[in-house]
């Protein structure tokens, strides 16, 4: 219960976070996506099921406001955080390189579906602009800030964990 | 056994990838239901506005504070500089004043003569305040923080200063999504104000950095249209009601048909720096029902 309202605070702090504070700070109108950075780790950290069930939630929350139709970010993001998921395994707390990396390619991965579906099937086929305009300096301004917003997230899940370790829950 | 059956003794789970097929089937109505029909709008922004809205509201407030702060500092220097450059335009205007003043009067006179007082001096309008924008970096949409309540429904013309900004797409109770002109899948009908030919202006996120929006479709077979020409909604639109000022055209080309025109245009609002807008209570298809 207590999971589940960290990760509902969490969702609403960084969409207002995303729509408002970062637009004042935003480089050529370019917005860091910290949503994507929310659900990727929550699916390595928690597993597939969690970052699903968060993306879901987060893409929710941008087709409300700002989607021409409900589902589809929330599709994408909820794949993003499946995906990410299939890396429970193989992450260590310790470890930075595997984070990182995935945060690479989940922006990247977002990028090209959205472009795809939202641009290429409306005939815009300048792929190469929209690459290197909009793709790419989101990519980068979205690992910047993932270097400050990944080890507040990271924080937050040793601090639950630890108090759940304090109660027995873990490993019964 | 199955995966879905649970065992004896075993809290009931649904494997991840049930789940996430069950959801994407859910995702996948959702688009297509919300895509053909608004009928799932309403309860969803309602929720939504009444969890996010006011965060975002009294955030962008503070937000906007520090901003400003921040840019007070930046652009001192720079503003001494430009105060000496607006010194000497300001002789400049004076005597531009006084020759459109004059202009002004005659133009008094004409209006009055032709009894054309629909301008847009005469629309109620509501002033209302951005508080969020799209939270991607592919579209122009933004939220402001007037909704149904005050009196704003879907359609409604949104405008800053004398230019159009674009249209309310969404309403909930205490918010509003405004699509911008600038927006990449937005198409608006419009008309040179000289000429009386019509145009589509449509949103491009490839020109947008260059800060204007094209236009095409026009039919200028007496080459008439020409640079920095008045570019206004047309009164065909069903959407945007007539004589709103959009922009100027900046470039014109002639299109390989050798039958339409096509070019640029600078908008008459500067979308990098919105922070208010006023909204035209007065809806197009509701104008028309009045006059009828």
């Amino acid at each position: 219960m207590k999971r589940f309202l960290v990760a509902l605070i969490l969702v609403i702090s960084c969409f207002v976070l995303q729509t408002t504070v970062f637009q004042w700070i935003s480089f050529g109108g370019i917005v860091p996506n910290i949503l994507i950075i929310l659900t990727s780790t929550y699916g390595f950290m928690r597993g597939d099921k969690t970052g699903l069930i968060l993306g879901l939630f987060s893409g929710l929350l941008v087709d409300i406001f700002f989607g021409s139709f409900i589902g589809f970010n929330a599709l994408l993001y909820m794949y993003i955080g499946y995906l990410n998921g299939k890396f429970h395994k193989v992450f260590y707390e310790e470890d930075i390189k595997l984070p990182i990396i995935l945060f690479v390619c989940s922006d990247l991965l977002y990028g090209f579906l959205y472009y795809i579906i939202m641009f290429l099937l409306r005939g815009r086929f300048e792929f190469s602009f929209y690459f290197t305009n909009i793709i790419l300096p989101e990519l980068v301004y979205t690992i910047l800030s993932s270097l400050l917003f990944y080890p507040l997230f990271l924080l937050l899940h040793k601090w639950l964990d630890k108090k759940d370790d304090r109660r027995g829950m873990r490993y019964v | 056994m199955s995966p879905l059956v649970p065992r004896k003794g075993e809290r009931f789970t649904i494997p991840g990838k049930y789940l996430l097929f069950i959801l994407t089937i859910v995702c996948i109505s959702l688009i297509v239901v919300s895509f053909n029909t608004d009928a799932l709008s309403k309860p969803i922004s309602t929720v939504g506005g009444f969890l996010v809205t006011p965060l975002q509201n009294g955030i962008s407030k503070a937000g906007s504070f520090l901003a400003n702060r921040k840019d007070n500092l930046d652009t001192i220097e720079k503003l001494q500089e430009e105060n000496q450059k607006l010194r000497s335009q300001i002789d400049e205007l004076t005597i531009e004043n006084i020759q459109l003043q004059q202009d002004k009067y005659e133009l008094n006179s004409l209006r009055q003569l032709f009894e054309l007082d629909a301008t847009y001096e005469s629309f109620d309008k509501i002033g209302a305040r951005i508080i969020a924008k799209d939270s991607g970096n592919w579209f122009h949409s933004f939220v402001i923080n007037k909704g149904s309540l005050d009196g704003i429904e879907i359609d409604m013309n949104v405008m800053a200063g004398t230019g159009l900004v674009g249209r309310i797409s969404d309403v909930g109770p205490h918010w509003a999504k405004v699509l911008s002109i600038i927006d990449d899948n937005s198409n608006v009908s419009g008309m040179v104000l000289a000429t009386s030919d019509n145009l589509v202006v449509s949103g491009n996120l490839k020109l947008y950095e260059d800060g204007v929006i094209s236009f095409d479709k026009l039919v200028d077979s007496g080459d008439r249209v020409s640079e920095g020409d008045k570019i206004v909604t047309s009164n065909i639109s069903d959407k945007f009601l007539p004589g709103i000022l959009i922009g100027y055209i900046s470039n014109i080309n002639k299109n390989s048909n050798n039958l339409t025109k096509s070019g640029l245009i600078s908008p008459a609002v500067d979308f990098e720096h919105l922070e208010d807008v006023l909204v035209i209570t007065r809806r197009k298809v509701n104008s028309e029902e009045q006059d009828q």
